[in-house]
């Protein structure tokens, strides 16, 4: 037997230096960041990722050592994840995020947002005027837990207490910190919901513009109106402009899965998916910042003209930010 | 080789030409072809894989809290209740971050898996190949509110006294998106719907030793004939190269038995069972290579060239 080494066998033995080496820089990018490797480990990944992958094509075409191929297989898989999963850094990331892919979510869903918008409105006017049929209907509208005391049983005075309460400052984090994660709570549904075709969501937008609608119209019977609007749209205009925007988001979702177009629904929608996340990570910096002026801002600054400044402000930033005519960069 | 369980083709069972009609051995194995135009057969996650990733990854979490808010609580009184805001603003984003951003952050990173995935050797991959983007990570989790929380919540909050009419249509939303991963042929969850994802195996392997090493022929004690050489097939080699690396005693007795029998095979004096299995897998295995580079794949011991 002149041949005293299988063809395969040697076809390994020749190259499982390399594997090994890619193995072990895989390992090492999968526990700390790419900066920590050398310039020379770092150039090596491509063409050791390369090398595996014909080894792996060239193997399952003429070895029959199962392991070897399993362990190429999987080999090849780790490296491919990682050679075309590569992302940028996170500070390119939210550079992009901030500059481009936002608004232009923002931009593309704009159907979207205005049916939002009008269902909130619909809501609150629905809520107002059957409050001025009926008083009792505020108690439909308004849960116990979010009325606290501000119901049609309630006089003048209390009704504009409320209005300018001073917290304590330690208090006001807290309630800042609950606004925070209660709104964005209530925001993640509403996008999520938009997945059972976007009924839910028109729903809950519906029932949000009712309670609106049924605290605005309780304060215009006392004469409250101006102050309620100062109280409501410091931080209502960036926190409604949030949730309209989260019902944007679940609506298409929702219209994607319903009304897929020529693409396949899961093609459909993952790409709504996509697009809808992007924007549904913008309303959460949103509520963030509303959270902030309703926790803080709101009990801080108790002039009307300057809380009507600070939501004037707020909404006209909010408006050019997100729809002012830009190019794209491609 | 009935003596051994019979080798379902594994992952690794070649294909000539899968893009061509080539029916994937596995119905949880996918074409997945890579830029440089090999198709890496990736094999997806089962619904109890993703569930049992899942529960463990819910067990961390509801222990972190509860470990947390024991931790606030004593830290609380430790200070007689001065920092008890502050405090509080902690656990209230913490229990957010805990819930929305457990699985957002750990699939972002480089293995694209929560501690519950990795614990099954799992990662969440772009069902088009190519790169896993945010947005895809923040939608998939995102609908978590819906599969898992909101039913969650209704169960905490009217557990007792509600209408049958809205527990009804409670269990039935749940049942509806709990199962909705096992009606669809990629085990794809709401989530992975909206984002185009799916989760799929992401087996560790070592490279294990080379049983038909050179060492083996020169011992020059097994000569096989031709006609020994053909007596099996693909799939027989492959149960054997099982066997061998199992290292069974009993299984390896048995094996060496029914091939010595099948083959003719006289057994020397002081011949071990491992030995034999050894250079007689090295000379299948160089029969059936050498027919593969003539372009003649015998599938198993019934099929005839």
């Amino acid at each position: 037997m002149a041949e005293l080494e299988l063809k395969s066998a040697r076809f390994r033995r020749e190259r499982e230096g390399d594997w090994g080496r890619l193995e072990r820089l895989l390992q090492r990018l999968e526990r700390e960041p790419a900066s920590k490797l050398s310039d020379d480990d770092l150039l090596a990944i491509p063409v050791l990722y390369s090398a595996t992958l014909s080894a792996l094509s060239v193997a399952r075409e003429t070895s029959l050592d199962r392991s070897l191929l399993d362990y190429l297989e999987s080999l090849s898989t780790r490296a491919y994840f990682l050679v075309y999963g590569t992302r940028p850094s996170l500070r390119d990331r939210l550079t992009s995020f901030f500059a481009k892919d936002w608004p232009k979510a923002a931009r593309a869903l704009w159907r979207e947002t205005v049916l939002s918008a009008t269902l909130v409105l619909l809501g609150a006017g629905a809520a107002a005027w059957l409050f001025a049929t009926d008083n009792d209907w505020y108690f439909a509208f308004v849960p116990g837990q979010y009325a606290g005391g501000r119901d049609p049983t309630a006089t003048t005075a209390a009704l504009r207490a409320v209005l300018y309460q001073h917290g304590s400052q330690n208090a006001l984090q807290l309630f800042a910190a609950f606004l925070f994660t209660h709104n964005a709570q209530i925001a993640v549904l509403a996008f999520a919901l938009g997945f059972a075709f976007g009924v839910p969501t028109a729903l809950l937008l519906f029932t949000n513009g009712c309670i609106m609608g049924a605290m605005m119209a309780l304060y215009a019977a006392h004469g409250l109106l101006f102050p309620l609007g100062g109280w409501l749209l410091i931080h209502g205009v960036t926190e409604l402009f949030a949730t309209i925007l989260a019902g944007a988001a679940g609506f298409r979702i929702g219209w994607s899965l319903a009304f897929p177009g020529e693409r396949t629904r899961p093609e459909a929608a993952a790409a709504a998916g996509r697009q809808a996340s992007t924007l549904m990570a913008g309303v959460l910096i949103m509520l963030m910042v509303a959270a902030l002026l309703e926790g803080i801002g709101r009990q801080v600054i108790t002039n009307d003209i300057a809380r009507y400044g600070v939501a004037a402000a707020s909404g006209i930033g909010w408006l050019v930010y997100l729809y002012r005519p830009r190019n794209f960069p491609r | 080789m009935s003596a051994s369980n019979a080798s379902a083709p594994g992952p690794s069972a070649p294909t000539i030409n899968p893009s061509l009609g080539g029916k994937p051995a596995d119905a949880f194995e996918r074409e997945l072809i890579t830029p440089e135009g090999v198709d890496l057969r990736i094999v997806l996650a089962t619904a109890s894989e993703r569930a049992g990733a899942f529960l463990v990854d819910a067990a961390i979490i509801v222990a972190i809290i509860v470990a947390a808010s024991i931790l606030c609580a004593l830290a609380a009184w430790a200070t007689n209740g001065t920092t008890r805001s502050l405090i509080g603003v902690l656990w209230l984003l913490g229990f957010f971050l805990l819930r929305n951003a457990w699985f957002l952050i750990f699939e972002l990173g480089p293995r694209a898996a929560t501690p519950g995935k990795r614990v099954f050797g799992l990662r969440v991959a772009s069902r088009q190949g190519g790169r896993l983007t945010a947005d895809a990570i923040f939608a998939r989790n995102a609908m978590r509110e819906i599969e898992v929380f909101l039913p969650l919540t209704f169960l905490l909050t009217s557990a007792g006294g509600v209408d049958a009419m809205i527990v009804a249509a409670g269990l039935l939303w749940t049942g509806v998106l709990v199962l909705f991963p096992l009606f669809n042929r990629d085990r794809l969850r709401a989530g992975d719907l909206v984002a185009g994802t799916w989760v799929v195996r992401e087996p560790r392997r070592t490279l294990t030793f080379e049983l038909a090493g050179p060492e083996i022929q020169r011992a020059g004690r097994f000569i096989f004939e031709p006609a020994q050489l053909k007596a099996y097939g693909i799939a027989e080699l492959h149960v054997l190269e099982d066997v061998l690396r199992e290292a069974d005693r009993d299984a390896l007795g048995v094996v060496a038995e029914r091939i010595r029998a099948k083959i003719g095979w006289a057994e020397g004096p002081d011949e071990s069972d491992r030995a034999f299995l050894r250079a007689y897998y090295a000379g299948l295995r160089s029969e059936l290579e050498g027919e593969l580079l003539r372009g003649r794949r015998r599938r198993d011991k019934h099929h005839s060239l």
